[in-house]
């Protein structure tokens, strides 16, 4: 999947998680007992899933853990800075 | 007792995991001690990640939240998490890896110390970082105690099965570092994982369905309303989209992304990571709900009868009792209470063994904060250099028993509910640190005086609101205490669970003023050389 489409479902999973029209609403109870709220949220968790794996297959950022490989020192990581905050 | 006798052996287990991890592995450098020599498998770095960002609430906080909110609860922090911690994991998690292993950072303040070139300033960052940290550690405590003494029915208090919540994780992080806490964390994520689906059923089966109950809730109209979102309004559901935010930015969590053996061992975390959240939230959030139909259990029915009786408006209870309805009323061991009442003893041992899982997440906070310390203050400001590498895992361990007793000694006053000093400090702060790790990341134009903005924002907003709300008692439930007013308008309120502004939650416009700040102050100040920046982007 193109990454431009991945970033757009990434924002409308964030803005269906507003689910303004099932605000008031217990029923219907899905499987008897669950208030439909609950139920929606339980399968947006699953569509995450998804989601996530999309990314994971198509953006993943290989790039990052070819550049780690390379070993540079960081200096002074131990050391205070010479000259401190100015 | 026999319940408690199956936490005792759980606790026992633990002890062994983490001194096994300590005997059979060299952890005389710092590395190896911190970070488990960045060599973590990708099953326990799944397990164990997933397990140190639960805590507490996980199981009694959302229980007893979902007991006097209703099933928001879930909407509220699980299914948001569930997207947003993953997303955060994928973009920033794997850069803080890769940063990780190719300049050996062993923490935050490292890693903004070389991206910004500063040194004192990665101090208040640190200080700022660790005050945040101990609330968390705090609830860990907290929790230990209310399972004991409530599973023993009152035999260990909460003073003394708090101590021995903070004795055990104290020792087993002290021996065993960061590969004692990672591989207690992964069998303690197993454990209550397992527990959700389980107390779910179980208990299911023991009231003889669930159908009848929540129809039981429905037909009422002081329980109705649990079943939708009614008790909250959108956008204080909508501000708690900001809470997940700090995940990425929990100096544990950054620490433990940076123990991967492989980057790729991110993948299935990220995939996974919404399906823990679903397995261990959804039941919990609806067994408190469901708890409000459970009438025949003593403890339920007294804090059902406590909030009816704060509900009915009648003002001459007086404010002293008052808040002792309150308390009454407060859900945070209602989940323990069902177990017990409905699950056979030895099943209620075991599930509780499982809440005392979630309940002592607090390991890797205190082992944060102890490699905080040892590289960010005392090795910076030249203790190895003075006293040697092998002194610096001395340290460590001695800012552990510290950092335990500390907290140990705060969770012995009485506090609100769990749920509520969780977001309300720890969260919210860190949340409004995320511009900060945004800025150290993605921006090459974010300089160390924006950081520094960043930190003291996020650190006034959070004494301001703390402040506010020592000041301004909450209201009772149903009530809300205008505290500022323009033009008509209540732009800050003082509510029963916390205080809003404009009717969102401190965290939204306290990190949307991060961001400004990291922006603006950028904007007018000098950037890192060319040479910092090359390694970075």
């Amino acid at each position: 999947m193109p990454r431009w489409f991945l970033v757009l479902a990434t924002v409308t999973l964030y803005v269906l998680h507003q689910d303004w029209w099932f605000w008031t609403s217990a029923r219907p109870l899905v499987f008897g007992f669950l208030p439909v709220g609950l139920f929606y949220h339980t399968v947006y968790s699953l569509a995450v899933v998804v989601l996530m794996w999309a990314l994971v297959r198509d953006a993943w950022p290989a790039h990052l853990e070819s550049k780690a490989d390379v070993a540079v020192g960081t200096p002074g990581a131990d050391r205070p800075q010479a000259g401190g905050d100015h | 007792m026999i319940p408690a006798l199956v936490v005792f052996a759980y606790l026992g287990v633990v002890l062994y995991i983490g001194i096994f991890a300590f005997r059979r592995f060299e952890q005389r450098d710092a590395e190896g001690y911190f970070l488990a020599g960045r060599s973590l498998g990708p099953a326990v770095f799944l397990l164990s990640l997933f397990g140190t960002n639960m805590t507490a609430f996980t199981i009694l906080g959302s229980a007893g939240h979902a007991f006097a909110n209703g099933i928001v609860t879930y909407g509220l922090m699980a299914s948001s998490s569930a997207l947003i911690i993953p997303v955060t994991l994928f973009l920033v998690g794997t850069r803080i890896w890769a940063l990780g292993k190719r300049h050996g950072f062993v923490t935050p303040v490292q890693m903004f110390r070389d991206r910004w070139e500063c040194g004192h300033i990665g101090t208040v960052i640190f200080a700022v970082q660790a005050a945040l940290l101990v609330p968390y550690i705090i609830i860990a405590v907290m929790g230990g105690g209310t399972t004991l003494s409530v599973v023993s029915g009152g035999v260990v208090p909460y003073w003394l099965g708090g101590a021995v919540v903070a004795v055990v994780v104290m020792s087993y992080v002290f021996f065993g570092g960061m590969r004692g806490t990672a591989w207690v964390n992964a069998f303690q994520t197993v454990l209550f994982l397992s527990f959700g689906m389980a107390a779910l059923m179980l208990i299911g089966s023991s009231i003889g369905g669930y159908p009848e109950a929540i129809e039981s809730l429905l037909d009422s109209d002081a329980t109705a309303s649990l079943l939708t979102r009614e008790r909250v309004s959108p956008r204080f559901f909508f501000s708690y989209t900001f809470i997940p935010l700090s995940t990425v930015v929990f100096p544990h969590i950054i620490i433990f992304c940076l123990t991967a053996r492989r980057m790729q061992q991110f993948k299935k975390t990220v995939v996974l990571y919404p399906l823990c959240i679903l397995a261990i939230w959804l039941p919990c959030t609806f067994l408190g709900v469901a708890a409000n139909a459970m009438h025949d259990v003593p403890g339920i029915a007294a804090k059902l009868d406590a909030r009816a009786l704060l509900a009915s408006g009648d003002f001459s209870v007086g404010a002293a009792k008052a808040i002792a309805l309150q308390q009454a009323s407060a859900g945070d061991d209602v989940i323990i209470l069902i177990l017990e009442h409905y699950a056979p003893i030895w099943m209620a041992g075991i599930l509780g063994a499982g809440i005392m899982a979630a309940v002592m997440a607090s390991d890797s906070q205190i082992l944060a904060l102890s490699t905080m310390f040892t590289k960010d203050v005392f090795a910076y400001y030249g203790g190895t250099i003075r006293f040697g590498e092998r002194a610096q895992v001395q340290m460590g361990r001695l800012f552990v028993v510290l950092i335990t007793v500390v907290a140990y000694l705060i969770a012995l006053r009485a506090p609100p509910g769990i749920f509520n000093l969780a977001v309300q400090y720890a969260f919210s702060g860190y949340s409004a640190l995320f511009p900060l790790m945004v800025g150290a990341l993605f921006w090459r134009g974010s300089t160390k005086w924006g950081a520094l903005a960043v930190v003291t924002w996020t650190a006034s907003t959070v004494t301001a609101v703390a402040v506010l709300q020592a000041v301004v008692p909450p209201p009772l439930p149903g009530n809300l205490v205008p505290v500022l007013t323009v033009g008509g308008t209540d732009v800050l309120t003082r509510t029963p669970g916390g205080t809003d502004i404009l009717g969102y939650m401190p965290v939204v416009p306290m990190t949307i003023g991060s961001g400004l700040l990291m922006f603006v102050v950028s904007r007018l100040t000098p950037k890192p050389s060319q040479k910092t920046l090359a390694r970075y982007f």
